[in-house]
C-alpha cells in the first residue's frame, strides 16, 4: 500500500475523533475520542516515516504514545476526582466556573 | 471498497497487503463510527479497543513491528484497561444521554466536521505524498535496533525528558486520586456494635439460594418458598436494564404462591433499615 492510503485513512479516523469529542457529553468517550485522534495521528505518521524510507516516524509515533498514556493518567485522575465531587461524569454538569 | 481493493491488489504491491489493509480500514473506520454512535461506553471503549488492534496491524503491514507491538501493549493493554476500570468506578450505568443540550450543536458540529475533512483532504491532496521507499531491513528485522539508535542519539534529549513526563503523571495521578479521610476509620469494634444494632445481624443471603438457579440477578428463596428480595444487590436490581429481569425472576419464583412482599430492595450493610421486618436471611427465621 502506498503512504497516501495510510495517510487517508488517518485523516478520516481523526475527522471522527474530532465529531466524537464536540458531540459527546461523557467526559470518558470523549478522552477515548482524543485517544482515537491520537491513533490516527501515529498512523499518519508511519505512513510518512515509510515513505521516506526512514525510521524517524515511528519514533515520533513512539513519543506520540508516551505522552498520551501520561495524559489519560492524568486525565482519569482529575476525572476520578471530579466524579467523586459531584457524582458525574458528564461534561454538562461541571458548570461551576461558567456563571 | 471491493472494486478498490482489487484495484490495490493488482498493482505492484502485494496483495496481501492490500486486502489486509482495505479490510483493516474498513473495520476501523466502522468501529470508530460505532464509537461515535453508542450510547453505552463501554461499548465505546470496546469499540476502540477493535480500532487500536486493527491499527497494530496497520502498522505491521507499514513495516514497523516494534510500534505494532508497543500498540497491543500500550494501548490495548494499559491504557485501555485504565478506561475500563475508571469506567467500572464511575458506573456502567452513567449512559450518555443521546439527547442534545445545547441547541444546533450536532448541526455545527457535523459542518465543523465536513470543514475539518475538507481541508485536511486539500491539504494532503497538494502534498506530493511518494510511493513508499523500497523495503530495507529498517522494517523488517532491524526495526528495534534502528529505533534504538535513533532514540539513543538523535533524540536523546526527547526521551530522558520524557521519564520527567512520566514521573510527573505518576505523581499527579496520585495526588488527584487521593482522597482525604474525614472520619476516623472505624474500629473493628464499632463495626461488630453497629452490626449488632442493625437490622441485621447475619450476613445478607446470597442470591439464587434454594432457588431455580445461582445467578446474581435471581432472589433466594425463603424457606416458605417466598422470594428474599435482599438477596440481590440493589446495584443489580436497580440497574434499568436489570429491573425487568429482577421483578421477572421474583414472579417466576414466587411460582403460583401469593404475591411476595412488595417491598424495594433495601440497601445491604448492617445499618439498613429494615421497615419490613422480614427476616429474610436463608434458613432462619420464616418471615411472617
Amino acid at each position: 500500500m502506498s503512504p497516501g492510503h495510510y495517510v487517508a485513512l488517518a485523516v478520516i479516523l481523526f475527522v471522527i475523533g474530532a465529531v466524537g469529542v464536540l458531540v459527546r457529553r461523557n467526559a470518558l468517550v470523549i478522552f477515548m475520542c482524543i485517544e482515537l485522534m491520537l491513533n490516527a495521528v501515529n498512523l499518519a505518521f508511519v505512513g510518512f516515516a515509510r515513505m521516506h524510507g526512514q525510521v524517524d516516524g515511528q519514533v515520533a509515533a513512539f513519543f506520540v504514545m508516551v505522552v498520551a498514556a501520561a495524559e489519560v493518567v492524568v486525565g482519569l485522575a482529575i476525572l476520578m476526582a471530579i466524579f467523586r465531587a459531584r457524582r458525574s461524569a458528564s461534561v454538562d454538569d461541571a458548570n461551576l466556573l461558567k456563571y | 471498497m471491493t472494486a478498490a481493493a482489487v484495484l490495490a491488489a493488482s498493482s505492484a504491491e502485494s496483495t496481501t497487503t492490500s486486502v489486509v489493509f482495505w479490510v483493516l480500514a474498513v473495520v476501523s473506520v466502522g468501529a470508530a463510527l460505532g464509537m461515535i454512535l453508542s450510547p453505552r461506553a463501554v461499548h465505546c471503549a470496546v469499540l476502540l479497543a477493535v480500532v487500536m488492534l486493527s491499527f497494530a496491524v496497520l502498522y505491521l503491514t507499514a513495516g514497523a513491528p516494534f510500534l505494532a507491538a508497543v500498540q497491543i501493549i500500550v494501548y490495548t493493554g494499559a491504557v485501555l484497561m485504565l478506561f475500563l476500570f475508571v469506567l467500572m468506578i464511575v458506573g456502567v450505568s452513567a449512559a450518555d444521554s443521546l439527547r442534545e443540550t445545547i441547541r444546533g450543536q450536532r448541526l455545527w458540529a457535523g459542518l465543523a466536521a465536513i470543514a475539518l475533512l475538507v481541508l485536511l483532504a486539500l491539504t494532503i491532496g497538494h502534498a506530493t505524498i511518494g510511493p513508499a521507499a523500497p523495503a530495507s531491513l529498517r522494517y523488517g528485522a532491524g526495526n528495534v535496533k534502528s529505533i534504538a539508535v535513533l532514540i539513543f542519539t538523535r533524540y536523546f534529549f526527547p526521551f530522558e525528558v520524557t521519564s520527567a513526563l512520566l514521573i510527573t503523571a505518576a505523581l499527579g495521578a496520585m495526588v488527584l486520586a487521593h482522597r482525604e479521610r474525614l472520619t476516623p476509620k472505624p474500629t473493628q469494634r464499632e463495626l461488630s456494635r453497629l452490626r449488632i444494632a442493625g437490622a441485621h445481624p447475619t450476613p445478607l443471603p446470597g442470591p439464587g439460594t434454594y432457588a431455580r438457579h445461582n445467578a446474581v440477578d435471581f432472589p433466594a428463596l425463603l424457606p416458605d418458598g417466598s422470594p428474599a428480595e435482599l438477596s440481590v444487590s440493589p446495584i443489580i436490581s436497580g440497574r434499568p436494564g436489570a429491573r425487568e429481569a429482577v421483578s421477572e425472576a421474583l414472579r417466576e419464583a414466587a411460582g403460583a404462591l401469593p404475591a411476595g412482599p412488595g417491598s424495594p430492595a433495601h440497601p445491604p450493610g448492617p445499618v439498613a433499615p429494615d421497615g419490613e421486618g422480614t427476616d429474610s436471611s436463608g434458613q432462619e427465621a420464616p418471615p411472617s
